[in-house]
């Protein structure tokens, strides 16, 4: 019982990353109706800043901020330089475009860092609290969650609250209509991008120090969980992406403490699959799913 | 050219005629004499290049069987598949595994290899077939994804069967050397690319027939409509897990070829990369059509050859150049895709043809 619920805990802290990241995907998806195939790739090149900006200057909060500055920033450029360009009739072009950058952006990395693990420090302790005799969370975990929930809070802010949260759900929605109504539709776009960009690379600091290190690749596994739980939630959903992103970090936290880490991608692949049979459109649509 | 008969057949049964053969000469006739020429040519080629180049020519080949294979589906049938690097594997590990079951058992002709070959095909079909029924349902992202989670999921299964596929350190492929018939000092490279082209060629025709084919048509009509293709009677979801069957089967030889003319498969050749190698291949070749398949495996093979010899320019710390040396190829291929679908979406292939029609249009009109 007590290995069950510190199983529970620790995939809620796992599945609270997944679920950012899963925000990050639907963010883009809902902005301009494409997958992110990128978004783990430009994550991780945050990621690498961070690195760079704690090692000049010896503080994690420093490299914190530079990882969440590059991230914005990155994906601001994405979107101006690259997709902006793309042909969207067919939805393939994005698609490729994405895989494209994902090449060019770990073949980068791989130049200036090298292709091997670095260390990947967290701010606070890893190890689990205990009350009694029973291991909790660590302080990590803590920190974890608190920094998920304010994005979190953040975001529906953003979205609900403010002016611009209106024009980009508007411009997401309407284009040409907002377009007449003088809002700056690609602009938002760009925003969107930034934002998306912004909340993938707080989930890339977040989850790195929680696996082997820092890679290249670091974020190829998350990225598959992550776009699992956003199809859990329907791809269309905010709060979908959050309850699936949870939802698969709770899967993976058991397969790993009952039947063996090795399993993890295939319980993964799994999941998706049996999702995609029995509900592609995920347990949170709002639109039905086109029928051909 | 229909002129010459006589009777002339009513215009109905023309028509039909037409459509069928598409030109007076059929089809299987002609594409069988194109990979007959083409089987001639490589021939003589083999016995002018050198070892290496026979060797590289042969990885050609093989990337080729699957390069085609990504073509039918995504440059024909608008599917999107991220998971034919882990569709090689499968084909390369069922090679592998019967090979050695094969030489255990003290078969060591050469002609077990070609069961090892039908049987790889044989099971990356069976595992096609399931991801192509899955897929069948979904559209553009889903499908991306669910391939994406195949590649990277492959890879990693066979650390956690290590008891078959052992780990990372992968499985051997005994193969037989060549016939002896063909003389003591005859080179294992041309062999090999006598193999690798055969089966190739092979794989070509049963594909260019089937483009030009009653399913071939099927797949352009789901690929460019798919409401319409549905209001025309079409099948949509059968005909997509055709594409993805038929597909699989060139990826499962072309990873079987692979592990054959590397005699060796391990997890580490088949990641996530290879896969958003081949997509870039057959983007950067021109999208549905086989000849641009032939310009991007030719790429994959060329690009690192080409970017190896570049690094070697310049003097370099050793450090430096093994950075450069595996990830310069990944960063010109990931450009170059970028640039392409932005600036060139038809790749080589659709420039070339551009090409020809401009300079056909530049020649006086009269015999079209």
């Amino acid at each position: 019982m007590d290995r069950f619920l510190f199983l529970t805990l620790d995939g809620l802290s796992r599945g609270a990353v997944y679920a950012a990241f899963a925000l990050a995907l639907v963010l883009i998806w809902r902005a301009g109706r494409i997958v992110n195939f990128a978004q783990g790739a430009m994550a991780v090149a945050a990621a690498y800043v961070a690195y760079s900006v704690t090692a000049a200057t010896g503080s994690y909060w420093l490299g914190f901020a530079a990882a969440l500055l590059a991230g914005l920033l990155l994906g601001a450029i994405v979107d101006i330089a690259v997709m902006r360009l793309v042909d969207h009739r067919s939805p393939l072009n994005p698609v490729i475009v994405a895989l494209g950058l994902v090449l060019l952006i770990q073949a980068l990395l791989g130049m200036v860092y090298g292709n091997e693990y670095l260390p990947a420090q967290a701010p606070m302790s890893r190890t689990a609290l205990t009350v009694g005799d029973t291991a909790l969370l660590s302080p990590y975990d803590l920190f974890v969650f608190a920094t998920v929930g304010v994005v979190g809070a953040a975001l529906v802010w953003i979205f609900t609250r403010t002016a611009i949260g209106l024009r980009m759900r508007a411009a997401a929605f309407a284009p040409e209509v907002s377009r007449l109504l003088g809002v700056n539709v690609g602009g938002m776009l760009t925003l969107g991008w930034a934002l998306a960009s912004g909340v993938g690379a707080l989930a890339a600091m977040l989850v790195i120090p929680t696996e082997l290190g820092l890679h290249p690749h670091a974020m190829d596994m998350v990225f598959v969980s992550a776009f699992t739980a956003a199809v859990l939630g329907g791809l269309d959903s905010p709060p979908g992406a959050v309850v699936g992103g949870l939802g698969v970090g709770l899967l993976l936290s058991y397969v790993s403490g009952y039947a063996g880490g090795d399993l993890i991608p295939l319980a993964v692949l799994a999941l998706l699959l049996t999702v995609l049979l029995l509900r592609p459109g995920g347990l949170f649509a709002t639109v039905t799913a086109r029928r051909v | 050219m229909s002129a010459t008969r006589a009777p002339a057949p009513p215009y109905r049964q023309r028509a039909v005629d037409l459509v069928r053969t598409g030109r007076s000469v059929p089809t299987l006739l002609r594409h069988l004499a194109v990979a007959v020429a083409v089987a001639l040519v490589v021939l003589l080629v083999s016995y002018q290049l050198d070892s290496y180049r026979n060797f590289q020519l042969a990885t050609v080949a093989a990337y080729l069987c699957a390069t085609a294979g990504l073509t039918i589906l995504t440059g024909l049938c608008g599917q999107l598949s991220l998971g034919h690097g882990a569709l090689m594997a499968t084909g390369a590990y069922t090679v592998a595994l019967c090979q050695t079951a094969f030489f255990d058992r003290g078969v060591t002709s050469g002609a077990v290899l070609l069961l090892s070959l039908v049987a790889a095909v044989a099971v990356t079909v069976t595992v096609g077939l399931v991801v192509g029924v899955a897929a069948a349902r979904l559209r553009g992202p889903y499908l991306a994804g669910l391939t994406l989670a195949v590649a990277v999921v492959v890879p990693a299964l066979t650390v956690t069967f290590d008891g078959i596929f052992n780990g990372e350190q992968g499985l051997p492929v005994p193969v037989a050397p060549a016939p002896a018939g063909l003389g003591l000092y005859f080179p294992h490279e041309r062999w090999q690319l006598w193999m690798a082209a055969g089966a190739t060629l092979l794989c070509l025709v049963v594909l260019a027939n089937l483009v030009r084919s009653r399913y071939g048509r099927l797949f352009r009509a789901v690929r460019d409509d798919e409401v319409a293709a549905r209001l025309a009677g079409i099948h949509v979801a059968r005909t997509q897990v055709i594409a993805f069957v038929v597909s699989a089967a060139g990826a499962g030889l072309g990873g079987a070829l692979l592990a054959v003319l590397a005699q060796s498969v391990s997890p580490g050749a088949f990641g996530l990369n290879l896969s958003l190698f081949l997509l870039m291949a057959v983007v950067i070749g021109g999208l549905g059509r086989l000849a641009g398949a032939v310009w991007g495996a030719f790429l994959l093979v060329v690009l690192p050859d080409l970017t190896h010899s570049l690094t070697n320019l310049f003097t370099l710390s050793p450090a430096t150049a093994q950075r450069l040396e595996g990830n310069l190829p990944l960063a010109i291929f990931g450009a170059t895709l970028i640039v392409v679908m932005i600036a060139a979406p038809g790749g080589v292939q659709g420039q070339l043809s551009r090409l020809t029609r401009a300079l056909r249009a530049l020649r006086p009109a009269g015999r079209s």
